[in-house]
């Protein structure tokens, strides 16, 4: 599903934020990427989406190798991964229901076949009442769940979240977990760049540490393994 | 593209016109402010551009044919200045109807030069290009059987070279002008677009293909240009329309004109409309391109 070869990130600055990295993700993994701060993991993420392109090595996506990849074509890449940041990025000035359908219009899907989409996937995330609220009007959990049935709509392979817990509270971040869990259980595979100690623990999956850029630890049902 | 898309890229042009509501109004006004500038200026520059035109066109050359010549050189010469490529018309004159006119503008008193006219045969020769007349004078000169050729020395040199000064400086400035209202709008608008940033960013993060993003922007642009150019529009319009009623009678009669009002006022009125959109269009596409590469 995921493949990395060797990849290595130097920021123009000179910071080497991912060196040598090699892994392979398998199609329906739950995989935590974990880490103290400026280790790496952010970066790590970001090269999975393009956001950022690798100095060197070998990225490949859902068979898709993004060292060829042009720019042009990153739409269609994104296209096939659903992404969930810390802050949500929702857009402000539209409803609930218009920020999750505007995945689809981007892709030209059918106006009929949206409103559908939409509405299942809000249900899914239980936010069908609040389809014609705005962001603003939302509590943070709720607008991760916004952002969660955004990065599903369209039905991706692969759900990439940066810390989507960071800006939650303990409680909250347990529902948004479920929620992932759920996505998870109906195949779709998840990577998850974490600072929840407390869910890495519970909810035991595959952990990949990273630090100084480098992978240090990629163990399946790993702890959190930092101590505070 | 499909259709679907096309309606949901104008309606979302005119949505963000009207969810981003203060920074349209700052940018149409921006817009209509520097338009009524270039319309006022291009109006008077047009119309400076005229009179210094029919100035031009009232230069011509006197050519006096010498006395010696008979009917075969006076003919001959006459060809011969007919055959030069600058020549655009000529009039031949004898010297009786010299004299007439001479008794028209000066009085009967000249009648009695009607016994021995001293005047002399005249051949007047326009210029195909004003800016030619003192080359063609010379060369008229040279030619035989020519008394004197008279073109206003002296004059006729300085006004062209006022006019063409003149002419010089409105160009630059109107460059000038135009120039600063493309910076100033364009301006605006990217600081307008620097406001939504994000909303790009997110876009292009969940998969959006550069024109996507960037069309609504780009339609928004153009219906802040067409929106900008209504006020200076009306302005070009009821402005001409006022002084044309009040000068152009005064000068009937004269050789210097204003331009007529009816094509006049329509072409600059497209002029701002054209230069209204380009910029907007050409603002926002420059100014999203800046935030696309995500």
């Amino acid at each position: 599903m995921i493949e990395m070869k060797n990849v290595t990130k130097k920021y123009p600055n000179g910071v080497v934020a991912t060196n040598g990295i090699s892994v392979n993700i398998k199609q329906g993994e739950f995989v935590y990427v974990v880490g103290p701060s400026g280790a790496g993991k952010s970066t790590f993420i970001k090269l999975m989406y393009r956001e950022e392109k690798p100095t060197s090595g070998e990225i490949t996506v859902n068979g898709i190798d993004l060292g060829t990849l042009k720019n042009k074509k990153v739409p269609f890449l994104r296209r096939q991964l659903g992404i969930v940041f810390q802050d949500f990025k929702l857009l402000p000035r539209l409803n609930v229901y218009e920020n999750v359908a505007f995945a689809l219009e981007v892709i030209e899907e059918e106006p009929k076949e949206i409103r559908r989409r939409v509405m299942e996937v809000l249900d899914l995330v239980g936010l069908k009442h609040k389809a014609r609220m705005f962001p603003n009007e939302l509590s943070g959990g709720e607008q991760q769940r916004v952002s969660i049935a955004r990065s599903i709509v369209n039905v991706p392979k692969v759900v990439i979240a940066d810390e989507p817990t960071g800006n939650l509270d303990p409680e909250t971040s347990w529902d948004i977990m479920n929620l992932f869990e759920e996505i998870n259980a109906r195949g779709t595979t998840i990577v998850m760049a974490t600072h929840n100690r407390e869910i890495v623990n519970t909810i035991r999956r595959r952990v990949i540490a990273i630090e100084g850029g480098m992978i240090v630890r990629d163990e399946h049902g790993g702890d959190y393994g930092y101590e505070i | 593209m499909k259709f679907n898309t096309i309606k949901r890229h104008f309606r979302e042009s005119f949505k963000s016109l009207g969810r981003n509501s203060w920074m349209t109004i700052a940018s149409v006004s921006a817009v209509t402010v520097t338009l009524i500038l270039v319309g006022v200026f291009a109006l008077i520059m047009m119309n400076l551009n005229k009179a210094a035109s029919d100035l031009e066109n009232d230069v011509e050359i006197k050519v006096l044919i010498d006395e010696t010549a008979d009917e075969t050189a006076e003919k001959a010469l006459l060809a011969k200045i007919e055959k030069l490529p600058e020549v655009a018309e000529m009039t031949y004159s004898t010297k009786e109807e010299e004299l007439t006119d001479l008794v028209k503008d000066f009085g009967d008193d000249f009648k009695l030069f009607e016994q021995s006219n001293p005047l002399r045969n005249v051949v007047y020769v326009k210029a195909s290009d004003p800016q030619q007349t003192v080359n063609l004078a010379k060369k008229i000169d040279k030619f035989d059987f020519t008394y004197d050729v008279k073109y206003g020395e002296g004059k006729v040199e300085k006004l062209f070279s006022v006019l063409n000064i003149s002419r010089n400086v409105g160009l630059v400035l109107i460059l000038g002008l135009l120039f600063t209202a493309i910076f100033l709008i364009s301006n605006t608008i990217r600081i307008t677009i620097i406001a939504r940033r994000d909303e790009i960013e997110i876009m292009k993060l969940v998969g959006a293909s550069n024109s996507f993003v960037r069309i609504p922007f780009v339609l928004e642009g153009m219906w802040l240009g067409v929106l900008g150019s209504i006020i200076p529009i009306a302005v070009v319009i009821t402005l001409y329309h006022n002084v044309y009623k009040n000068i152009a009678p005064r000068l009937q009669g004269e050789f210097i004109q204003l331009l007529e009002f009816s094509p006049l006022v329509y072409q600059v009125s497209g002029l701002l409309l054209l230069i209204g959109v380009l910029i907007g269009v050409w603002g926002s596409f420059m100014s999203v391109r800046k935030f696309l590469k995500i």
